[in-house]
């Protein structure tokens, strides 16, 4: 029983502090955004690793899909709405998503590969994301890709990066939007 | 590229979200799909030239009451379906009550009515074509409210698709009822109900298709 109650309190202790990290986060402070990613990445790579122990080398690319969604769907939290119920189901549909991508791959290769992959990666090793998310971004046209590197990779101001590409500032800001839902469209598309 | 790296990327510069994005969208859906159909009706059907003297028939309100009712409830609902980790609810009562209401005046009216009356209440003159109309005057709303969810997350996409549907299919009503010459209320029972099913399950079977993300 008290073992319980621990475990609630902890877990609104968490739902609280995140939610503290988000709202300043939607309303443009940049730097609790960066520590709600931050703190939210870790929970989804706990949250994945438990559902894919199979497949280690999958979490790392679902927790970036999965952050990539978070950014580009933030919009859709509410702000009376429970931060875990919004983050849980966003990450279950990632993780739906893939299993059944993965079910239709497999249909069409030999079961066997299956048992083989008991010893084939341990956990240690998931540290990296196999699909590289810079590798994407180069494959994004030049409206969206350089908006991306110059302010959202190199720091600099819409106003600056306006001047450097020779775009207009909402076009920057268009960029970023577009690109950054581009990059997750592609990030899902690759095997 | 690492996990923190990112993370980075995506908070440096990160624009403030405007408040009430949500519902933003949806305004900016529904404000082009609404006239949309309206003109589409205006072209494809025309008003009813007594439309000043409906005003006074209650059945008039009748159609307007159970598709503005069905439009908030199937609003609500695809607010929330359009949103991760929302539950519907007491959306479903609330989408039901509209319809089972209808149901219950049509058959008093039916009851009430001498035999020989019934089928005309029920068939009117325009009911081979009636639930067509109603799927057809409903199509630029259905554009906009998959549209509307294409920018939001929803998480049930036969469900959302649904949702999106029956809003489309309740303010396509709403609109035809400014064309429509019946005045049976079992008529509006059956047929009204049929055409705004169409839109629905369309979006039953599109929404895992086209609202993935």
């Amino acid at each position: 029983m008290e073992r319980t109650v621990d475990r609630e309190a902890r877990f609104s202790a968490t739902e609280n502090r995140l939610r503290d990290l988000l709202l300043p986060g939607l309303r443009g402070d940049a730097a609790a955004y960066h520590r709600f990613l931050q703190d939210l990445s870790a929970y989804l790579r706990a949250y994945f690793r438990k559902r894919l122990f199979q497949r280690p080398d999958e979490v790392e690319d679902l927790v970036q899909e999965t952050l990539l969604a978070v950014h580009n769907q933030r919009h859709t939290y509410r702000p009376d709405q429970p931060l875990t119920a919004w983050v849980h189901g966003i990450a279950r549909y990632k993780l739906v998503d893939l299993l059944r991508a993965r079910a239709a791959r497999e249909a069409l290769t030999d079961p066997l590969d299956d048992e083989l992959e008991v010893f084939a990666a341990s956990d240690t090793e998931a540290a990296d994301a196999r699909k590289d998310l810079g590798q994407l971004l180069a494959t994004l046209p030049d409206r969206q890709r350089l908006p991306i590197v110059h302010v959202k990779l190199e720091g600099l101001s819409v106003v600056e990066a306006a001047k450097l590409t020779g775009m207009s500032e909402s076009a920057v800001k268009i960029g970023v939007h577009r690109g950054l839902k581009a990059l997750a469209a592609r990030i899902k598309g690759t095997p | 590229m690492k996990t923190d790296d990112l993370v980075s990327l995506l908070a440096a510069g990160a624009a403030p979200v405007p408040a009430h994005a949500v519902g933003r969208r949806f305004a900016a859906g529904l404000g082009l799909g609404l006239p949309a159909a309206l003109v589409l009706l205006m072209v494809t059907h025309g008003l009813r030239p007594d439309l000043a003297h409906v005003l006074v028939e209650w059945t008039f309100w009748l159609k307007v009451v159970f598709a503005g009712g069905l439009a908030l409830a199937a609003f609500i609902g695809a607010e929330r379906l359009a949103r991760p980790g929302m539950r519907l609810g007491a959306v479903w009562a609330a989408v039901a009550a509209p319809v089972l209401l209808l149901w219950l005046v049509a058959t008093g009216v039916l009851l009430a009515a001498a035999p020989e009356q019934r089928p005309g209440l029920i068939f009117g003159t325009t009911w081979k074509t009636c639930p067509f109309s109603i799927a057809l005057i409903s199509l630029p709303l259905f554009a906009a409210t998959l549209w509307i969810m294409q920018g939001l997350a929803p998480t049930r996409l036969a469900l959302a698709g649904a949702g999106a549907g029956l809003l489309a299919g309740a303010l396509g009503t709403l609109v035809y009822a400014l064309h429509c010459p019946e005045s049976g209320a079992p008529f509006v029972a059956l047929w009204y109900v049929l055409g705004i099913a169409i839109p629905t399950v369309a979006g039953a079977l599109l929404g895992p298709r086209v609202l993935r993300w």
